[in-house]
């Protein structure tokens, strides 16, 4: 079984930089950019929806793409 | 595929007041998930809430929601199951607004076993206010009105809703986010008043006077001290030292308050 | 067939006004001299599938009717001093959120515990004033038993027709005195449900100002999904800070009471031989029963006396008050309490005649002998 792929996207103007979704990401997808999340390496992404779960401000949306 | 929260909330009302890292986001987003879970008729549920940090929570969501006086949510909250039983009824809001200034009107909720879901956000601290201590502040620390260290001790709020009569109790916390919409969804399917209390993060005006470094450090915390109900019946007394139960921790059947005044209707005579 | 009347207490026939103005809700907690008005409602209203709850105390009283007035009931609550006090911020709430409701409050002496028997009339400038913030209010105050059926009927239908709470003040004398009650016909009072919305849900908005002053208002339940907050609210319903919107929505909640129209609706006297009067006591509850016992007297005497009755004690009757101080050479005003309302007369009257008070605080009623005595001392 190959291993799930997510997309991450960021909705940029609910981000409020906390961080937790950087800090919780197994993959290490996620880093911050002054104070916005951005995917940095977002073919890492393996869907597991942590970031999503975690985001207190609606700013992350994963999708599984395989 | 992403989880569909849109539908839930008002348009336009995001971003939200909470600060970075507050966990009351994680919260919503696990009332809304258990809300669908539960296939809740959103143009027949109120939810009601007091004043304070937490008690902003429904007016994000679409529903028929009530932002009443500090302390006073469960009280309006009754009145609406009562006048409309038919209702689903979830009040929120914080452990001040709870357990200080709106602690009778929570206890006689639960002694009622109204049948209502409160799920009550406790971040240790005033919030909204900048930070004062709440009688959930654990003895020692700092606020902004206990600047040599809090001398109270403390509610513990599921004891606090076991002893008055809830029918329904869990704890979780915001780091705990899949168990946040299981054990609301439990909690709005049992019959009566469930309370579920959700050990939650305010790193503005508690997590900065308390020597931790960061939001994340706060998250860490609430993983480190939580200890599921059932695992804890393994552990010694000395290992649970500092741990906080996590997960259901008391459930029973009694008659719900409603269905009580129903049989007073047919006792008089009337029909409801 | 002829009508139904009954022996009954002042706060009996509250009880049986609020039902037949269609009350379906009682939230309350015991205090006395208002608990009958609770203990008769535990009985009738189950009897009509209608919900009474006795709250934890007097503020989750003041809750649970503003939550059940939300689900389109007509809800209730009867108190007294202590209680009106406790429920002070919700009044307000009930005022900002615009939801109808009705409260009792049978005056007792006070401050504080004062003479939980004895009766009273010093919460009537907190009927006014007792909550904070800029606010409009209607306070009624009925003389009898008959009165106190047909005031909570109104009470009700101000409070549905203007979306605000409607207080209704009586002191311990008419609340717990036994009088003959006519019990009126299905229709032969007037009863006035809230306005409904006309647009569907998409459209509504809690606070639609384009139609009128009082905007309608839906239940909750009824498909309508809607925000109810205590913030200053826009039209929505959600809060703002926006100084135009919320300097707009202060003033319309006072103007809905006080513009001429609902001033003209709202406002109730009762006048008995003012027409040629050179004195007028200006009385209301229990005091105006003295007071009318004194204007006869002081008419055998040959004194031109006349006694005017707010029936609506709030809004202030301020243009008939201010004529009368025109015509009389004296106004002299008799209350249970060390001068409250007789502050208002002398505002309205604006030295066009001279003013005097009787006061009493004792726990007993004020008797005509001392009206007449103040009387025959201010001509």
């Amino acid at each position: 079984m190959s291993k799930a792929k997510g997309e991450v996207e960021i909705i940029e103007k609910y981000c409020k930089g906390c961080n937790i979704c950087v800090e919780f990401c197994p993959t290490k997808v996620l880093e911050m950019d002054l104070f916005v999340v951005k995917a940095a390496k977002p073919e890492a992404c393996i869907a597991c929806m942590q970031c999503e779960l975690r985001c207190p401000d609606f700013a992350i949306k994963v999708n599984k793409i395989a | 595929m992403a989880y569909d929260y849109d539908k839930s909330i008002r348009p336009g009302k995001l971003p939200h007041i909470w600060c970075p890292g507050c966990g009351h986001g994680i919260v919503m987003k696990g009332l809304i998930r258990a809300m669908d879970t539960c296939e809740l008729d959103r143009d027949n549920t109120a939810i009601v809430s007091g004043i304070g940090c937490a008690s902003r929570l429904p007016g994000y969501l679409d529903a028929c929601t009530l932002h009443t006086a500090h302390g006073r949510a469960a009280a309006f909250a009754t009145g609406v199951k009562m006048a409309k039983p038919e209702m689903n009824v979830i009040v929120c809001g914080g452990d001040g607004d709870g357990t200080a200034i709106g602690g009778n009107h929570f206890i006689h909720a639960c002694r009622r076993n109204i049948d209502m879901t409160y799920v009550i956000m406790n971040n240790y601290i005033y919030g909204m206010t900048g930070g004062q201590f709440s009688p959930c502040t654990p003895t020692g620390d700092k606020a902004s009105t206990t600047p040599y260290g809090n001398p109270d001790p403390i509610f513990d709020i599921s004891k606090l809703a076991i002893g008055a009569g809830a029918t329904f109790v869990a704890r979780t916390t915001a780091f705990h986010a899949t168990q946040i919409d299981k054990l609301i969804t439990e909690g709005i399917k049992h019959k009566g008043l469930a309370v579920i209390e959700v050990l939650d993060d305010c790193p503005t005006t508690y997590g900065r006077r308390n020597k931790f470094r960061s939001v994340v450090d706060m998250m860490k915390r609430l993983k480190d001290i939580s200890v599921p109900v059932a695992a804890a019946s393994k552990m010694t007394a000395e290992q649970l030292e500092g741990k906080t139960l996590t997960g259901i921790l008391h459930q029973e059947d009694k008659p719900e308050y409603t269905a009580m005044y129903k049989e007073v209707i047919k006792r008089a005579g009337g029909a409801a | 067939m002829a009508k139904k009347v009954a022996l009954l207490q002042g706060n009996e026939a509250c009880a049986h006004g609020a039902l037949y103005a269609g009350c379906s809700f009682f939230g309350g907690y015991p205090i006395t001299p208002s608990t009958e008005v609770a203990e008769v409602l535990s009985g009738e209203l189950p009897k009509i599938g209608g919900k009474f709850i006795q709250m934890e105390d007097e503020i989750g009283a003041m809750a649970s009717v503003i939550g059940a007035s939300l689900t389109g009931a007509k809800a209730l609550t009867a108190t007294s001093g202590p209680g009106v006090s406790l429920k002070q911020e919700l009044i307000g709430y009930a005022c900002i959120a615009e939801t109808p409701c009705v409260i009792i409050n049978v005056m007792r002496g006070g401050p504080s515990t004062g003479m939980p028997t004895g009766p009273g009339q010093s919460d009537v400038m907190q009927a006014m004033w007792g909550t904070h913030g800029d606010h409009a209010a209607i306070a009624l105050v009925p003389a009898s038993c008959q009165e106190i059926f047909s005031e909570t009927v109104r009470a009700f239908n101000l409070a549905e027709k203007y979306r605000m709470p409607v207080q209704v003040l009586y002191d311990e004398i008419v609340g717990h005195m036994r009088e003959p009650v006519e019990f009126p016909e299905p229709g032969e009072l007037e009863v006035i449900d809230r306005t409904a919305p006309s647009v569907g849900p998409e459209a509504y908005k809690p606070y639609d100002t384009s139609f009128g002053d009082v905007p309608p208002l839906a239940a909750f339940g009824s498909g309508y999904k809607y925000h109810v907050t205590g913030l200053n609210k826009a039209e929505d319903g959600f809060p703002t800070t926006k100084a135009d919107l919320v300097d707009a929505e202060e003033r319309r909640q006072i103007s809905k009471v006080k513009n001429p129209t609902a001033l003209a609706d709202i406002e109730s006297n009762e006048e008995y031989l003012t027409e040629d009067a050179e004195v007028i006591i200006w009385a209301y509850g229990s005091t105006a029963r003295s007071s009318r016992y004194a204007v006869n007297e002081l008419r055998k005497e040959g004194i031109k006396a006349g006694l005017f009755r707010p029936i609506t004690l709030w809004p202030f009757p301020e243009k008939r008050t201010a004529e009368l101080a025109k015509q009389a050479k004296a106004i002299v005003v008799p209350e249970m309490n060390l001068g409250q309302m007789i502050l208002e007369v002398e505002r309205v009257a604006m030295g066009a005649c001279k003013i005097a008070g009787v006061h009493r605080v004792d726990g007993e009623p004020i008797n005509p002998g001392q009206i007449i005595a103040q009387v025959k001392e201010v001509l």
